[in-house]
């Protein structure tokens, strides 16, 4: 018989969270300690199957002794620490950065967002109607998936789910600089044109809904999309053997997108093209793409 | 990794240009044109093809440098040669201003237009008379095309220009660090042959024009290898030839191309002692003199090194961050055109004590004439045993290898630094883990500014104890500012800390009418013309509610337009930011446009009362850059104009 290492049992880290003592296993984030103790702190680039980006800076809270506030999405937890999530100074940063993004780029289709607009009483529009926006009408160049950058907050997640922490097919990656900065294709050519399996992974991890199915995008367009009147139903993939989990988005007994659990430990979210594009042939219309 | 590539072919010169930094191609699979029966049984990947990422900016340089810009072949073929994703390698390239991905003629001017070349007398004129000349801005014309530049580190010279034409012999092509040879760029051994020029091609050339007449730019824009010969570094030394500088010590008496007279005057005195001492004496000496950081942040360069030696994770690494981009710093650029020995002795004292083989000097990509007299340093340190497998025959082996910048000021910021050094987009990593831990390549790495590494040979040549007893109990040792603006005498001063602002002003020779310093550049702040006894000290300035920086002291009398100044700050931070975090990323354009408006208002009744407003709004956004930024950038932004509005009225 052959012996199975175990994982050494994961050390506790102490350290006080709003005034109460907290303790988490040893590499545990302060987002981590806040979700376990039940406080809601906004996040929009940190996602449940990616390394944190700690780009959008929505999620920053207080350490003491500290010269700058801290990211609660990748900033681990460490003994003795002493940290406040809902001083004054971090919800200034998160108001601010609330407004700020607000007034860049659409936030209609993301989730939360108009919450936490509200809970913070940001105001975008303070910036005057000649603030500067993203300005990109939406990339529409193939028949699977639309890229929407107008709604594109540069949370990074799509070029790690496309590169090297997913996909590994690298067909995007963030180019320009400061807020010239975009999601772009090698010379910003079409996604035909490009390295894209369309395994529709950067969909999954999208937090705004910048990258949607075309299904999605039309229907919004033609103000047919309703959630409300969706059903979800999970289930498994017949392409082939691997056997991923395919959550079927269904709208009027139509098939009008497909995600995949995130929480399944074989794909994480992850399908190909054929699990996530492939459905038409269950309403007997054209198969898609490729 | 499964890479798609595309089709799109280099053109000959192209493709010369990549194989004289990397060799020729080995396998058709890298764009080698015949395939051969070895082909079908050839794989590169894993460990090989990760190693290479690194020549990317090279390959970057070394196609832009020879063409002039960037085509999709060209850039396919260096991502086939160095097993770079295509898209990753086009967001590196979009990153820095000196690539451009579009045509452009062969010779690009680069007009600086930051705070001290606009505070220079006439600047407003020159520039008129540089479009009149050039055409617009970025309008191509007989072969040329001029564009408005962030600071070129020329500010004792303002106003400033340099001129770029691409062309046969550029510095790149003879391997990474410019005519130094490449250390394992080919992953055959073959070191690569630099080609010949075709006949007729156009051969590389650089001029640095400044004090720059719009006459002068236009003739550099034209035939930039018949500029006249920039004067020597030892003018921007008012004080060069005087007994008891130790910074400045040889600039303006030994001559910066010879060896022989580096160690005439006292070089390498400092690595011999090193070697008495050991590792584990350089360590507590630094540790013992209080030296800190001269780039701004301070740290302990003792506390630094110990951390970095004693990382049991192997190789480490020194680098030596001379991409000096601050606004109205240049004293890195005066000490490698004057003294580049001093810091190729000091980078290997660094590596010494810090257990590193491998040194990398990040140099900025806008100083020509830095790069070619430190390549030629290099070159003779190593021929005459001095780098290289054995130094000083004591058994240490030490190299450094120079890597240029490409315009693109975050990359000052060390884990920046780190990432465009390994071919990644130029973009701050978070911090922790610090890079003594985890620096360049993810290994221990001490990254220190050109200023502290010179200092490290007084350290050495003094001893801990005197060298501790030169400025004051916090700010140990001398120190370098960079005088520009509305002085009669600008330049590079040294001066022991302690000094007073009007001590050093009173040298440089201020006017009456002083009505602003900005002290430690754009991420620095303003102090009123009659605040001239804060003292000239990390502690002194903090007291005085502003900061030392990098040496900053850019003097403005009132014939300067404060919110001109102020809008050019917003506007340089708005261009630099990296783009990575929204505080920044937005804030900055959101504090420009609130300037814009600002500036607009002036004159106009109601002004004051909607400027309020705006002065509000400036501060909530400055208090957010400030918090929530990943990094100093982001964080120093709003610095200069809320010193502006709080210590100099502005706007009132
Ligand atoms: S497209 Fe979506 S996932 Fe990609 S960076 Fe933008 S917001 Fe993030
Ligand atoms: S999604 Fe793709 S890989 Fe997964 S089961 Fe379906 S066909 Fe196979
Ligand atoms: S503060 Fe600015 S420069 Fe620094 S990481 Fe953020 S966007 Fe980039
Ligand atoms: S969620 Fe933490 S920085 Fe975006």
């Amino acid at each position: 018989m052959t012996a199975v290492p175990l994982d050494p049992p994961r050390r506790l880290v102490e350290f006080e969270l709003d005034g109460e003592p907290t303790r988490v296993p040893d590499g545990s984030t302060i987002l981590d300690a806040c979700r376990s103790a039940g406080k809601d702190i906004p996040t929009l680039c940190q996602g449940e199957t990616l390394e944190p980006k700690n780009a959008c800076r929505v999620c920053v809270v207080e350490v003491e002794g500290a010269r700058t506030l801290a990211p609660a999405c990748s900033r681990k937890a460490e003994p003795g620490m002493t940290v406040r999530t809902d001083t004054e100074r971090a919800r200034h940063s998160r108001k601010l950065v609330l407004e700020l993004l607000a007034s860049a780029t659409d936030l209609s289709t993301t989730p939360r967002a108009s919450e936490w607009i509200k809970e913070y009483g940001a105001k975008p529009d303070r910036f005057g109607a000649e603030a500067a926006t993203m300005n990109e009408p939406p990339k529409i160049d193939n028949d699977l998936y639309v890229r929407d950058y107008d709604k594109c907050i540069l949370c990074y997640k799509c070029v790690d789910a496309c590169g090297e922490q997913w996909q590994n097919s690298f067909a995007i990656s963030m180019a320009g600089r400061g807020f010239d900065a975009r999601i772009s294709t090698e010379h910003d050519a079409p996604l035909t044109d490009s390295a894209c399996v369309y395994c529709g992974n950067c969909i999954e991890v999208c937090p705004t809904g910048a990258l949607s199915f075309k299904s999605e995008f039309d229907m919004r367009e033609a103000g047919t999309w309703d959630e409300e009147r969706q059903t979800q139903t999970t289930t498994v993939c017949a392409y082939c053997g691997v056997g991923c989990n395919l959550t079927l988005h269904v709208q009027d007994n139509e098939i009008v997108k497909v995600s995949s659990p995130l929480d399944n430990p074989v794909t994480h979210g992850n399908l190909c093209i054929k699990g996530r594009f492939g459905y038409q042939h269950v309403g007997g219309g054209n198969p898609a793409g490729a | 990794m499964d890479l798609r590539f595309g089709d799109s072919k280099p053109t000959d010169e192209e493709k010369t240009a990549v194989d004289d930094l990397l060799g020729p191609p080995p396998s058709a699979w890298e764009g080698a044109d015949d395939r051969t029966t070895g082909d079908l049984r050839w794989a590169l990947g894993g460990r090989d093809a990760r190693e290479r990422r690194d020549l990317l900016l090279p390959g970057l340089h070394a196609v832009n440098d020879r063409v002039g810009w960037i085509s999709e072949g060209a850039l396919t073929y260096l991502c086939r040669r160095l097993t770079v994703p295509p898209a990753e390698a086009y967001g590196v390239a979009t990153f820095y201003s000196m690539f451009s991905m579009r045509p452009r003629p062969a010779t690009v001017v680069h007009v600086c237009t930051d705070i001290a070349c606009a505070a220079a007398p006439g600047a407003d004129a020159f520039q008129a008379e540089v479009e009149r000349r050039l055409g617009p801005a970025g309008e191509p014309r007989d072969g040329a095309v001029w564009q408005p530049s962030p600071c070129l580190g020329l500010c004792e010279r303002a106003p400033a220009a340099l001129s770029i034409r691409a062309g046969h012999g550029c510095p790149s092509a003879a391997g990474p660090g410019g005519g130094v040879p490449a250390n394992g760029a080919s992953p055959n051994g073959s070191s690569p042959a630099p080609s010949g020029p075709a006949p007729g091609e156009a051969t590389y050339a650089t001029a640095v024009v400044a004090p720059a007449t719009a006459e002068a730019v236009e003739a550099a824009a034209r035939a930039p290898e018949d500029a006249p010969e920039e004067p020597s570094a030892a003018l921007a030394v008012p004080q060069a030839g005087e007994p008891g500088l130790r910074l400045l010590s040889r600039i303006g008496v030994a001559d910066p191309e010879s060896l022989d007279e580096y160690r005439a005057n006292g070089g390498y005195r400092a690595l011999r002692r090193a070697f008495a001492l050991g590792p584990a004496g350089v360590l507590r000496e630094v540790t013992d003199s209080g030296l800190v950081g001269r780039g701004g942040a301070a740290f302990p360069t003792g506390r630094k090194w110990q951390a970095t030696a004693s990382q049991p994770d192997q190789p480490h690494y020194v680098v030596c961050n001379a991409d000096e981009s601050e606004p109205g710093t240049f004293k890195d650029r005066v000490l490698m055109e004057g003294d580049p020995f001093a810091l190729i002795e000091s980078m290997t004292i660094a590596g010494y004590a810090t257990g590193a083989h491998k040194g990398y000097l990040y140099l900025r990509g806008e100083y020509p004439r830095a790069l070619r007299l430190l390549t030629n340093a290099i070159t003779q340190a190593r021929a005459r045993g001095l780098l290289g497998d054995d130094v000083l025959g004591m058994g240490y082996a030490f190299d450094i290898e120079i890597r240029r910048g490409a315009g693109a000021y975050i990359c000052g910021e060390e884990t920046a630094l780190f990432n465009s050094l390994e071919g990644h987009r130029g973009e701050p990593r978070s911090k922790p883990p610090f890079p003594v831990e985890k620096g360049l390549f993810g290994k221990p790495t001490a990254a220190n500014n050109v200023e502290t590494l010179v200092n490290v040979l007084s350290v050495l040549e003094l001893g801990a104890e005197a060298y501790a007893a030169i400025g004051t109990g916090k700010s140990t040792g001398p120190k370098l500012f960079c005088v520009s603006g509305n002085v009669e005498r600008p330049g590079i001063y040294e001066l022991p800390f302690g000094a007073t602002l009007g001590d050093l002003l009173r040298l440089a020779g201020a006017t009456d009418d002083l009505r602003a310093v900005l002290l430690g550049g754009a991420a620095g702040g303003f102090v009123r013309g009659d605040e001239l006894d804060i003292p000239l000290t990390f502690e002194g300035t903090r007291e005085a509610g502003t900061t030392l920086g990098s040496g900053v002291v850019l003097a403005l009398d009132s014939s300067v337009p404060l919110p001109r100044i102020l809008l050019r700050i917003a506007e340089f931070f708005r261009d630099e930011s990296c783009g990575q975090c929204v505080p920044c990323r937005i804030g900055t354009v959101r504090q420009e446009e609130a300037l814009h408006r600002i500036a607009e208002r002036v004159g106009t009744s109601g002004g004051a009362e909607g400027s309020a407003d705006d002065i509000a709004l400036l501060r909530e956004v400055g208090e957010a850059m400030r918090d929530a930024s990943i990094c100093g950038l982001g964080q120093t932004a709003w610095n200069a104009v809320e010193s502006a509005i709080d210590r100099l009225g502005a706007y009132a």
